[in-house]
């Protein structure tokens, strides 16, 4: 039943929740590039990705108690260089970790599959099967290696770089240091990796792998290679992402926080066309914007309905997402 | 293709200008927040009755002591038992309370050199499913003479008419739910107020005594959430607003929006009905949101980790109980025989422990007569007074409200 149908709200803090929605989204996309670059090369949906990002924020929150930081209620109260430097250094623990977590689950989880030639369901199931692994390592075993500082049945307490504070305001509706911080790195992010793809050597390894992997293989690019990179630059992204989710929820860190946020990812990259890049970035701010939308009217407990009704209904008309499939295409 | 290096370079410039952007402004707010939220604690404030008015600890009640005169004499296999979730996911509050009567048991012992009491832990796993099977092996142990538990509502709803046809008593610590106490079962007594005493309580304190005027009630989508919710609503009356009633899930850790509809209703308090997972970072979001309304919230949210993930978003939070607080004795000894601090409601599985050694000691021999002691027992606890109805219900039953500061 609907709680209550409420299009006054909607409304009254459209711009609130613009805002809300572009930050959100701009989080969506970065992860979402990891599903759409690994379906693009392998068709294969990667969904232990949601817990490469799961990784990646206990990585970058690793990173800060490695340089001192202790967990506490509040922000930190440092200079601007430091403050940024720490942000910068989290970013790296961040990516560093999820890099290495999807190179590595690619070369457990994925090498040994293909290398037998297994069908397509089996790596889904694996891809599965691989995500529980990750999160219950998180649940219980990285506390016992940790003693008790990292992982477990609780979220981590925040470590607060920086706290939000109004930077100015569009038609009533405030904008924190941190929504913009969140939306000019993602999408600075977001801009990076399409000019990797589309203007580099490597890139034009994914693109042709993507294309056609036999003509590829046959003209000297290396297959398996381009997969690690692929792997790569999804992990690395989805660290970023994770930092940049934390500054947003610092209460998040915790070994299942990944999973719902990742399956939304995976919903902005279908809609804006799996394999798309620029696709992934415009169904994540959509997403992540008409979600917003959504709960208000509809009420907070349908969120998550909403985010896959909109799926569902743009599916019916393009099904191949808004910007269809095009990593192979000569043109993306 | 050779533009591109000058590019990348190009974007890394922004993404530093963007995390440049962060830095300048964390300048800000930081006089606010220099972390000293580690000296923020959930801390006792008052007691109240149904109609939300405060009730003072009777004055001159001396507390039951386990110790007891040093005199007492039993067989050395005289076993008090306790059932609850020991291991998996919901153990910590299973544990709270095995730690409880063990140490209630551990100081009549060292004090009672011909009266030593056992302990035997049963593990439920909080599980309904399970617990049958636990309360099957406790009933044939004929060394048992007494339970404490089982903890939760669930299981004890499961067990229950097995530990009657026993004839054991069942003492439980913390299973809230009001139906429990409808079932004809006279071994059954609760220790603490049950479910039904809470919600209107803590609504009748938040219109009556704190002069709440509009409050905004979000509940969870637990069973614990949306029922509480409803009698935090009713209790309210006209105070609940309907337009900021909100429903939030469980594992939600953004409120974007309902910090939005919470803030265009401007209300004195909002009251969140679910657990301290959610409600630390809503509580923290509404407060980045600009909202300064007081928040409200009941057992589900009392625990350390609500504080510790909140910060000084904390700060004010009024969280309801039924939950006695543990006196700082108490406390002393708990962390002395356990290496960690207690919690909820290991102090009622003390005072409880106590009432069945006091049993023990007054030459109770078998399970009826444990059950007969309990039946007719009148006397102050650490938490409070301990006198049952006959459905098994506290006499008084009263709600703690707990603030952090």
């Amino acid at each position: 039943m609907l709680a209550s149908f409420d299009i006054g709200a909607l409304g009254h803090s459209f711009w609130a929740l613009t805002i809300s929605g572009l930050t959100y989204g701009s989080i969506y996309a970065l992860v979402a590039v990891g599903y759409t670059l690994v379906y693009g090369v392998l068709r294969l949906i990667n969904f232990a990705h949601s817990e490469i990002f799961m990784l990646g924020m206990f990585g970058q929150y690793a990173a800060l108690m490695m340089f001192g930081f202790a967990p506490q209620g509040d922000a930190y109260d440092m200079g601007v260089a430091q403050t940024l430097m720490y942000l910068g250094l989290a970013m790296i623990g961040g990516m560093v970790v999820s890099g290495a977590a999807a190179v590595g689950l690619e070369r457990v989880a994925y090498r040994p599959l293909r290398r037998r030639g297994a069908p397509a369901l089996v790596f889904l199931i694996t891809a599965i099967g691989a995500s529980f692994v990750l999160q219950e390592f998180v649940h219980f075993v990285l506390p016992k290696l940790t003693n008790n500082t990292l992982g477990g049945l609780n979220a981590q307490q925040p470590i607060r770089l920086v706290s939000p504070s109004t930077q100015f305001t569009i038609f009533g509706a405030t904008v924190t240091n941190v929504d913009i911080a969140i939306v000019v790195s993602a999408l600075a992010l977001a801009f990076a990796t399409d000019r990797f793809i589309n203007g580099t050597k490597f890139g034009r390894g994914i693109r042709s792998v993507a294309q056609d992997p036999v003509t590829a293989t046959l003209m000297g690019v290396s297959r398996e290679r381009v997969i690690m990179l692929t792997f790569l630059i999804g992990g690395v992204l989805a660290g970023a992402a994770a930092l940049l989710y934390t500054l947003r929820v610092p209460n998040g860190i915790i070994y299942n926080g990944g999973f719902i946020l990742g399956i939304k990812a995976f919903c902005a990259a279908v809609l804006g066309g799996i394999g798309n890049l620029r696709g992934a970035l415009l169904g994540g701010l959509l997403l992540g914007v008409m979600e917003m939308y959504g709960q208000t009217v509809f009420g907070n407990e349908w969120r998550d309905v909403v985010a896959f009704v909109v799926l569902v209904l743009v599916l019916m008309f393009r099904p191949t997402g808004i910007l269809g499939e095009s990593l192979g295409r000569a043109r993306a | 293709m050779r533009s591109s290096t000058p590019r990348l370079a190009g974007v890394a410039l922004v993404t530093i200008a963007g995390l440049v952007l962060v830095g300048c402004s964390s300048k800000a707010p930081s006089a606010s927040s220099t972390g000293t939220s580690g000296a923020l604690t959930i801390q006792p404030l008052v007691q109240i009755d149904k109609a939300g008015k405060e009730v003072k600890s009777q004055a001159g009640g001396t507390a039951a002591n386990p110790a007891g005169d040093g005199k007492a004499t039993c067989a050395s296999t005289t076993t008090i038992a306790m059932a609850g979730a020991l291991t998996g996911a919901n153990a910590a509050l299973g544990i709270n309370i095995a730690n409880g009567v063990k140490l209630a048991i551990k100081q009549h012992n060292d004090a009672n050199k011909d009266c030593q009491v056992q302990f035997k832990g049963f593990d439920t796993e909080g599980d309904p499913a399970k617990a049958p099977a636990v309360a099957t092996q406790i009933i044939n142990d004929a060394n048992v003479i007494g339970l404490i538990g089982p903890a939760f509502s669930g299981e004890t709803k499961a067990t229950g008419a097995a530990f009657h046809d026993a004839g054991l008593l069942s003492l439980t610590a913390s299973a809230t739910n009001p139906a429990l106490t409808t079932n004809g079962w006279n071994n059954f007594f609760r220790g603490l107020a049950n479910d039904a005493v809470q919600g209107p309580s803590v609504a009748a304190y938040m219109v009556n005594t704190a002069g709440f005027k509009k409050v905004c009630v979000v509940k969870d989508d637990s069973d614990y959430g949306v029922g509480l919710a409803q009698q935090i609503t009713t209790g309210l009356g006209s105070a609940a607003d309907a337009s900021c009633a909100l429903s939030v899930k469980t594992g939600d850790k953004d409120f974007s929006s309902a910090v939005q509809s919470i803030k265009s209703a401007a209300p004195d308090a909002i009251f969140y009905s679910g657990y301290y997972a959610e409600a630390a970072p809503f509580v923290a979001q509404l407060r980045t949101g600009g909202v300064t309304a007081t928040f409200v919230s009941a057992d589900g949210t009392n625990d350390p980790q609500f504080v510790k993930q909140a910060g000084s978003a904390s700060k004010g939070a009024l969280l309801s109980c039924p939950c006695g607080p543990a006196p700082a004795d108490f406390e002393k000894a708990y962390e002395a025989a356990f290496n960690v601090s207690s919690g909820v409601y290991s102090v009622e599985a003390y005072d409880l422990a106590t009432i069945v050694l006091k049993a023990i000691d007054g030459g109770a021999k078998d399970r009826a007569s444990v059950v007969n002691f309990v039946k007719g027992y009148s006397g102050d606890g650490l938490a409070r007074h301990y006198q049952w109805d006959s459905t098994g219900e506290l006499s008084s039953a009263l709600i703690w409200i707990y603030q952090v500061k």
